[in-house]
């Protein structure tokens, strides 16, 4: 009977945050640091926009690509922040989430065997989505050292002349790691040079903590024609379940990539996209109101764990940090487990996110300033036992 | 500095120093004088704790009167205002703009005790011209923080 089931599909190996979870979910009383969303409701005046949407009766599909208003209003924010201009007509799909934007850019983009390379730690869906569309993931570990960015040495010694196209996560998941203008510039001469096209997963663009504020590859000179642009609305107005985000590309791949969309998605959630509409006319203050809140708790856990003797790697993007328990002599899944098992804490081990991600943990502080105060103490407590 | 700890202790008066610093990215010795020095300024006039009184099944009336007065030559309403606010079961009061000059807010045990104190009290202080007595049936949402929810996370586990 196995041979029912595609062989791709059997080897993709599950998430190693949903293993660990699955664990947690049995027990009583976990305070859990483990989730990967805003713990803000979606700002009011777009959920009351959605809440009037459906009030009118705009209940049917949009056009595939989506409402030309949104695709509109994105054109009008990526210019905004980043001096960028795309076609609203040609070059923006909007997604079901940005995940969606993900696999239709690898899969538009992979023909057999072409190399894909995914900068590790990262998020868990790069690698499958390579994998499905039959290309050949190529990782490269990203290190403490380099403040987990992507260096351009490790890029190069990467490349073939199979490579087809580069995953840059930054703002990163679950490192927190951030690029800059003039480390993503050395990233784009090699792009350039060896004719590789640039993935870039900006979605959390918004929760950038640096002065300078996150800047896209796109705006780097000659990036925009191989740089597909993924982002949405998940993370930046806390929107994660209307299930909404967006990909910009040049046209040549945009049009490819809105076939895969137009045949599986149709089109993202109306719903949902006339609220968007209101979120990116009118979100800017909520949008900062809620990067405060997370500074302010990004730096109160930089200074708990400090204090507890840990090396802590200071993210200045996302809500995470991805603390070092490197001399506690054991694995970062052994360490979340017991963490659990003893203290009723719930973190992800950094080796969900790829192999280098060993001895890590994700903690997301996303969570009320009360939560993460328990949770350090638990932390510290069991660190504290470890001796 | 001020505006920022202050949008921090707004939310939450019970945080430490420390944890407001290290929140804020400021340091401690500068954060607590400047928190002694709106102290002492009155810009931080007090730190409260909200209750659901309800929940404690004690017995507790809310009211909110509106007042009309004749402001008096030369002291406006500051001098009445001054004489209100003495009394102990007066909780806050405000000056406003339209068809009333005051809204008092009262704490008392019973509603007798709040209809003792406007007729006793308030209504025959000379500069009143006469009164409105609102009771609050049911508070939902006090200073900010909506009383019935509990905190909870409906967040369900996710691959993100």
């Amino acid at each position: 009977m196995k041979d029912l089931i595609s062989k791709k599909v059997i080897d993709i190996k599950p998430s190693g945050i949903r293993k660990f979870f699955d664990v947690a979910n049995t027990m009583k009383d976990v305070i859990s640091l483990g989730v990967g969303e805003p713990d803000f409701d979606t700002p009011w005046f777009v959920r009351e926009e959605g809440i009037y949407s459906l009030e009118k009766g705009r209940t049917f599909y949009t056009s595939n690509a989506g409402l030309p208003e949104l695709k509109g209003e994105i054109a009008n924010y990526i210019q905004r922040k980043y001096k960028v201009t795309y076609d609203p007509d040609n070059e923006i799909v909007v997604t079901v989430g940005g995940s969606e934007g993900i696999d239709l850019a690898i899969r538009a983009l992979t023909n057999p065997d072409d190399e894909i390379i995914i900068p590790q730690p990262s998020y868990v869906s790069y690698e499958p989505c390579v994998v499905m569309a039959g290309g050949k993931p190529v990782i490269i570990e990203l290190e403490e050292k380099d403040g987990f960015k992507l260096v351009p040495e490790k890029l190069e010694e990467k490349i073939t002349d199979k490579t087809k196209m580069l995953v840059l996560p930054f703002p990163n998941n679950p490192t927190g790691s951030v690029m800059k203008y003039d480390e993503l510039e050395r990233i784009a001469e090699i792009c350039i040079r060896h004719d590789i096209w640039v993935l870039s997963d900006e979605i959390y663009s918004e929760l950038t903590y640096t002065k300078e504020g996150h800047v896209s590859i796109a705006q780097i000179p000659g990036m925009r024609e191989r740089t597909i642009l993924i982002n949405g609305f998940s993370k930046a107005y806390a929107m994660t379940g209307w299930r909404l985000g967006y990909a910009c590309a040049p046209e040549i791949v945009l049009k490819q990539m809105m076939k895969i969309h137009q045949y599986c998605i149709m089109c993202a959630p109306t719903t949902s996209q006339y609220a968007a509409v209101t979120a990116l006319r009118n979100g800017d203050q909520e949008v900062a109101k809620m990067r405060e809140s997370y500074n302010q708790r990004r730096r109160l856990l930089i200074k708990r764990l400090q204090d507890m003797g840990l090396s802590v790697f200071e993210p200045e993007g996302a809500f995470y940090i991805f603390p070092s328990i490197k001399k506690f002599g054991m694995t970062s899944e052994e360490f979340a487990l017991q963490l659990l098992e003893k203290k009723h804490l719930a973190v992800v081990p950094g080796s969900a996110f790829g192999d280098c991600g060993e001895g890590y943990l994700r903690i997301s502080y996303a969570y009320s300033i009360r939560q993460l105060e328990q949770a350090m103490q638990k932390l510290e407590e069991f660190i504290n036992e470890l001796g | 500095m001020r505006e920022k700890i202050l949008s921090v202790i707004e939310q939450n008066s019970r945080l430490r120093s420390e944890e407001i610093a290290a929140l804020l990215g400021e340091n401690i010795d500068e954060v607590r004088s400047e928190m002694r020095a709106m102290e002492a300024e009155k810009v931080i006039a007090g730190y409260h704790t909200i209750i659901d009184w309800d929940k404690t099944g004690k017995e507790k009336v809310y009211a909110l009167i509106e007042v009309k007065t004749t402001p008096q030559r030369g002291l406006g309403f500051d001098r009445i205002a001054e004489r209100i606010m003495q009394y102990p079961e007066v909780d806050s009061v405000y000056l406003m703009s339209g068809e009333f000059d005051f809204a008092i807010f009262l704490n008392g045990k019973t509603m007798r005790e709040v209809a003792n104190f406007v007729s006793e009290k308030l209504s025959p202080l000379d500069e009143i011209r006469g009164t409105a007595t609102h009771f609050l049936l049911k508070k939902y949402k006090d200073h900010g923080a909506i009383l019935d929810e509990a905190e909870h996370d409906e967040r369900q586990i996710m691959q993100a």
